[in-house]
């Protein structure tokens, strides 16, 4: 399968007076597989209809295999979509959905026949040839979707929310599936959702979109460790954000305090006076007793939810929420306790 | 896309240099010029500029071909859409111009006559003028795909300008012809006095039956009939509705069909059933006079009479409005409510009924409409009760042939209609209470209170009867020999209508008197009903799945017929119509183009409905997969829009074959239709005859919608048939 990069320069799109995506500018690189994640309005889907030429940008450039493909209509681009609707053509069979792409581009008849098969076959649909999309399930509708996109062979293969439809069980199986194909492919793959755990558990790379521009762009792993502003470390992972304030600093070290706890936190940024940081929640430890250096606490709500138990505890600094999987030492509400972390844990966001 | 230029550039030189140029006496789509070729009378615009002298056509030669030389240039450059562009404007612009500046009797516009002297006469466009402008067309938009407009979709742009041409000339020329014939003065010109004089007049406006013995202006009829009409209609209309949606009357189908059949009837069939029940020599009135020895008179002449028809007529419609309405109104309100400690009574007043308010209101102002562009009642029952759609007719047809009285009885009706629907739009589109919502709703109507339902018992149940009845006459009326005075049983009036006689050496003969205008109905109403559907569903795909500036105005003028009364149109194009450039009264071709043009919103509707219940994304996989547009048209959205496509067929055939108001200015002795044909039966009172081929209309409207619907086809969406329910188009 080819390989292309998809390139984003500036690009922005309006609808009438609303920015539906603000002067971006990122790239796919080729051969990967790209996840869009945002909450919903945020302009994710807009970019991905952008490259498909569905929409137009209103400016800015698109490139496709570095060749500019910003008015080209969807019809000639060299690239695939899987919709969130699946989209199936209803009046016609499985194997006539796979093949009309190939139809459309003259192929002959044995060889669009042959070439559907085995894509059908890919995807774990051999003998499903001649049902009607009706007589299919939801994950069996979404297998012949993705065979009808990826048959072509595009350059660029994207994906609109395509789990959103199917049941939270069916969800990880399809979402490894397409992963799967997409490696076995090597297909330059742009994916598309409003799910921060699918977007980590198959993408190469995540960019996170708020408000038509965006957030931030990083490996999974990065993203998450790593938040760079408020709305990625609360997007992803709900992690608590926390205003911490400065008290001393010595070069590119910082003595801060959250609450009565101090933190040694070291960054080449020229900080202010008062910073957000972020923490994620499985990485604070409730302490039943006082000990040197915490944050004191008072539990305002304990859930058990199976794996582990969340809490949420009021502090100086607010409310602060915990994952713990410390099922020995279980507290209840109006437990006083006392949290501590490591100070490498401290992320430093963006004001 | 050269091959699709080259196509193009040959069409219209075939125009250009082959096909007759002019409108011959054989007809536009005769092909006798092949066979008896003469460069004067068959000519195309080259032996026209030679031969017979009409240089003028010479100049379109060159925005013609110019193009060609497109062939070498890069498609992407400027140049190539402003050759386009600008060549199918100035050939455009000029063909117009020429066309409308030299008519029959040579220049139209004295000033031309004193600045280039003298010049030929010329006829209407034929098949090579049609074709030339076609490609000059062709140029225009496809200099606009270049341009980028549209994502340069040549598919798209050319269906929008296709269109935009289309309704102009057949909707817009013939409306803007008609307000210029009312102002035309008594001897040529135009001038504003002769207006004024006509209308502002007593015959339209004068309030002079409120306190004399004349009759009031016609514009006072009108709206008193349309008033009474609407109000009776809306309250049945509700009264059936209520019975079918909210009781549990046994015979809810049986209803349901008798109130749909008036659909499929022709238009004189209710003022001739209610003359032979009713008129001197009715059924009833004679039965009244032998039991009471009441004396029968001619009361049902007159305004009495166009209520009752109108009121049975429209009825039907009322009633499909607000069977959506009531349906609509969701049971958990009603539920709520008597959660409340409302009882029947208060929940019905209460909350049904305001919930139903602007369906109601919509029902009586189309009921309105209704009454105004009808045509059959009046003139059949109207008697001295003189209305504006039928003086339109009488204006013209008449004694009196005075075309700008016509005219501007047509612009106050029009005017009239047109504020209704504003009214209707505006007010009520606003306000609408449907309360549908996406949740599942799974409470259950509460009964109407029990009173409410004895009285529209008592509404419903003899209207049925009335409406049952009177079918029962239509259908074996026709086999007596006169209703109401000679009951004997005869098959006189079918022979004379549609015998058959069998001649040796000269096979069938079709001999019935009725055969010639059956014929030509069933088949204008075949032709005219593909490009209905085609234009309406073409139409209804660019406005639900294209942006493109001026869609609003776009809509608005696709709308626009579906407003306009029959006899406002059947005056327009014979206004239109009668001199070249476009010269088709007295054809075939003018009825269909009447019937398409009319019939063309209720298409554009019922697309525009079945289009937004098919997901978009559908087009859009579609287009991704390489489909071009034109494509996916064809390939996608035809065939899931097959229902929608149906009914706008049956639809339009429906109306061809019952269409009376505008095409009764239309029809000529070799194009004479089955309505027109009934009126003239009527006005010789030749009432068997009448009823017989009603009768027969009927019955063939049936049967065909039947092997229509079985033709298209049902779409194969597979077994299980959950999809189709969501797909299914609205039929309305």
């Amino acid at each position: 399968m080819k390989k292309a990069e998809v390139k984003f320069v500036n690009i922005t799109k309006k609808f009438n007076e609303t920015v539906a995506v603000d002067n971006v500018s990122c790239s796919f690189e080729a051969g990967t597989l790209t996840t869009l994640l945002g909450p919903s309005g945020c302009g994710k889907t807009t970019s991905l209809r952008i490259i498909a030429g569905l929409e137009r940008a209103t400016e800015g450039k698109i490139l496709i295999d570095n060749e500019d493909v910003t008015i080209l209509p969807a019809t000639d681009r060299d690239v695939s979509m899987v919709f969130q609707s699946y989209a199936l053509f209803p009046h016609m069979s499985v194997i006539e959905n796979v093949s009309y792409g190939l139809k459309m581009i003259k192929e002959k008849k044995e060889e669009y026949t042959e070439k559907s098969i085995e894509t059908l076959k890919l995807v774990n649909l051999e003998g499903y040839e001649n049902r009607m999309p009706s007589e299919l399930s939801g994950g069996q509708q979404q297998r012949v979707a993705v065979a009808r996109a990826i048959v072509l062979k595009p350059k660029v293969l994207l994906f609109d929310e395509p789990l959103s439809n199917l049941d939270a069980k069916l969800r990880r199986q399809v979402r490894e599936d397409i992963r799967e194909i997409q490696q076995k492919l090597g297909v330059t793959t742009i994916y598309v959702t409003h799910d921060q755990e699918e977007a980590l558990a198959i993408s190469d790379k995540v960019i996170v979109m708020n408000n038509a521009v965006i957030s931030q762009q990083g490996n999974p792993k990065d993203l998450y460790s790593n938040p760079k502003n408020k709305f990625v470390a609360n997007f992803i992972g709900d992690a608590n954000v926390m205003n911490a304030k400065i008290d001393n600093k010595e070069g590119d070290s910082y003595k801060i305090s959250l609450a009565e706890m101090k933190v040694n936190i070291s960054t080449n940024e020229n900080l202010s006076e008062n910073i957000p940081v972020a923490i994620r929640p499985e990485k604070i430890k409730i302490n039943k007793n006082k000990i040197e250096n915490c944050i004191y606490s008072k539990v305002t709500n304990a859930s058990f939810v199976g794996s582990n138990y969340q809490y949420i505890v009021s502090s100086k600094i607010g409310k602060i929420y915990i994952v713990s999987n410390d099922m020995e030492n279980v507290y209840s509400v109006n437990d006083e306790v006392f949290l501590s972390f490591d100070d490498k844990e401290v992320k430093i966001l963006n004001n | 896309m050269r091959g699709l230029v080259v196509c193009w550039v040959l069409i219209g030189g075939l125009g250009f240099f082959i096909f007759p140029w002019y409108v011959t006496g054989d007809g536009f789509f005769s092909i006798n010029w092949i066979l008896e070729y003469s460069l004067e009378d068959y000519g195309s615009a080259l032996p026209q500029v030679f031969i017979n002298k009409k240089y003028w056509l010479l100049p379109l030669f060159i925005p013609l071909f110019f193009p060609l030389i497109t062939l070498r240039l890069n498609q992407s450059s400027q140049l190539y859409s402003k050759i386009f562009l600008y060549s199918g404007l100035v050939g455009f612009f000029y063909f117009f111009l020429q066309g409308f500046s030299i008519g029959i009797r040579g220049w139209n516009f004295e000033i031309f006559q004193s600045i280039f002297g003298d010049v030929e006469n010329q006829f209407g466009v034929g098949s090579g003028a049609v074709l030339t402008c076609c490609t000059f067309i062709f140029y225009i938009t496809h200099g606009l795909a270049s341009r980028g407009w549209l994502n340069g979709d040549n598919f798209i742009v050319g269906s929008i300008g296709s269109i935009i041409i289309l309704v102009s000339t057949f909707v817009f020329f013939p409306i803007f012809r008609m307000f210029a014939v009312a102002f035309k003065g008594t001897e040529g010109g135009y001038e504003i006095s002769n207006f004024s004089s006509k209308i502002f007049n007593k015959g339209i406006w004068g309030l002079d039956c409120l306190y004399s013995d004349y009759a009031c202006g016609v514009f006072w009829n009108t709206v008193t009939m349309g008033t009474l009409t609407a109000f009776s209609s809306t309250v049945l209309g509700l009264a059936f509705a209520l019975l079918i949606a909210r009781t549990s009357f046994k015979f809810k189908k049986t209803i349901r069909i008798l109130s749909v059949l008036p659909i499929i009837t022709p238009p004189f069939v209710i003022g001739l059933a209610i003359i032979i029940l009713f008129g001197r020599t009715g059924a009833v009135s004679t039965f009244l006079e032998w039991a009471f020895n009441i004396e029968p008179s001619r009361w049902i002449y007159g305004l009495p009479g166009i209520w009752f028809a109108q009121t049975l007529a429209f009825t039907p419609i009322a009633f499909l409005v607000l069977i959506g309405v009531v349906e609509s109104v969701s049971p958990s309100m009603e539920e709520a409510s008597q959660t409340l400690r409302a009882s029947k009574w208060q929940v019905f007043k209460t909350v049904t009924l305001p919930l139903m308010r602007p369906g109601i209101a919509n029902a009586f102002l189309l009921g309105f409409i209704e009454s105004l562009a009808d045509f059959g009642n009046p003139l059949v029952l109207g008697a001295e009760y003189d209305v504006l759609s039928t003086e339109i007719f009488f204006a013209i047809v008449g004694a009196q042939y005075d075309e700008t009285r016509a005219a501007i009885l047509a612009m106050v009706l029009l005017a009239v209609i047109l504020v209704i629907f504003y009214l209707q739009n505006q007010w009520l589109g606003k306000k609408s209470y449907i309360s549908i919502s996406g949740k599942g709703d799974s409470g259950v109507h509460p009964e109407i209170p029990k009173t409410t339902k004895w009285i529209i018992y008592s509404t419903v149940l003899p209207w049925a009867l009335m409406t049952f009845i009177i079918y029962i006459m239509i259908m074996f009326g026709g086999f007596v020999e006169m209703w109401g005075i000679d009951h004997s049983f005869t098959l006189r009036h079918y022979i004379e209508a549609f015998s058959i006689d069998w001649v040796k050496d000269r096979g069938i003969l079709w001999t019935g008197t009725a055969w010639n205008s059956f014929n030509v109905t069933f088949m204008i109403a075949i032709i005219s009903a593909v490009p209905t559907a085609a234009i309406g569903i073409l139409t209804a795909y660019l406005l639900t799945r294209h942006k493109f500036r001026g869609k609003n105005a776009f809509e608005f003028g696709t709308m626009l017929s579906f407003a306009i009364p029959g006899s406002v149109i059947g005056v327009s194009y014979v206004f239109a119509f009668n001199v070249p450039p476009l010269e088709m009264t007295g054809t075939g071709i003018i009825l269909v183009i009447a019937f398409v043009f009319r019939n063309m919103p209720v298409g554009v509707r019922a697309g525009i409905a079945s289009m937004n219940q098919l997901d978009p994304h559908l087009d859009e996989a579609s287009s991704t997969l390489n489909a071009s547009s034109s494509q996916t048209f064809r390939n996608i959205i035809l065939p899931l829009l097959k229902p929608a496509i149906t009914a706008s067929l049956v639809f339009s055939f429906v109306r061809a074959m019952t269409a009376i108001s505008a095409v009764i200015f239309l029809v000529s002795a070799n194009y004479d239709l089955a309505t027109s044909y009934i009126l003239g039966r009527l006005e010789n009172n030749d009432y068997g005859l009448a009823i017989v081929y009603s009768s027969v209309l009927i019955v063939v409207m049936l049967i065909t919608i039947l092997i229509m619907q079985l033709l298209i086809g049902q779409r194969k969406l597979g077994r299980r048939d959950q999809n189709a329910a969501i797909l299914q188009g609205n039929l309305g």
